[in-house]
């Protein structure tokens, strides 16, 4: 299911507009991401929480040709499942 | 301070208008919408966001750390999230 078919099934299941369940989704998943940019948790009860993570810069090694690299410090936003989604996906 | 789901209602709310129980309405029932699918294995793609991915882990042999038990893992079904390269990039500017 892709971003414009959950639009349209919240449409449906919720009596709206196709453009306002648009609006709903899209301030949905930008107040995610802009909380995420600014490095902030989110917490969603029962559905999952995301987080950023910090990993550190290395020094690694290009395995094929065995050259060093540096792999510079980095962020990675994190997404843990939350008890009644893992539950009911696990069947 | 995390962002929960009120404060995204809160959002709704302001920015589009709706009432506020009818805000809190649609982001449960968007919420169930997505539960819905990934229950039904069918995965989600938001672009620009990310994946959610249903995967299909196969029974395995385990050990309890804390007692050292040998134990049986059961085969599972488990959601993984993998971000998209664009939300990724927001993440990591000013880094």
């Amino acid at each position: 299911m892709n971003k414009s078919q959950l639009i349209e099934a919240l449409a449906k299941d919720q009596d709206l507009t196709i453009k306002n369940a648009e609006l709903v989704v899209t301030h949905f998943f930008e107040s995610i991401e802009e909380a995420l940019a600014n490095g902030q948790r989110v917490e969603i009860r029962g559905f999952g929480s995301f987080k950023v993570k910090n990993y550190h810069g290395y020094k690694g090694r290009n395995p094929k040709t065995g050259s060093i690299i540096n792999v510079s410090q980095k962020r990675l936003p994190f997404f843990k499942v939350g008890k009644e989604l893992k539950e009911r996906v696990d069947v | 301070m995390a962002l929960t789901k009120e404060k995204i209602i809160g959002t709704i709310y302001e920015k589009i208008g709706f009432s506020k129980s009818q805000s809190r309405d649609v982001v449960e029932q968007l919420l169930e919408i997505i539960k819905k699918a990934l229950a039904s294995e069918e995965n989600i793609l938001i672009s620009g966001f990310g994946k959610f991915v249903v995967k299909r882990k196969r029974a395995r042999r385990g050990r309890n750390p804390q007692t050292n038990k040998d134990l049986q893992l059961k085969a599972r079904r488990v959601v993984v999230f993998k971000t998209s390269g664009v939300l990724r990039k927001k993440v990591n500017t000013g880094l």
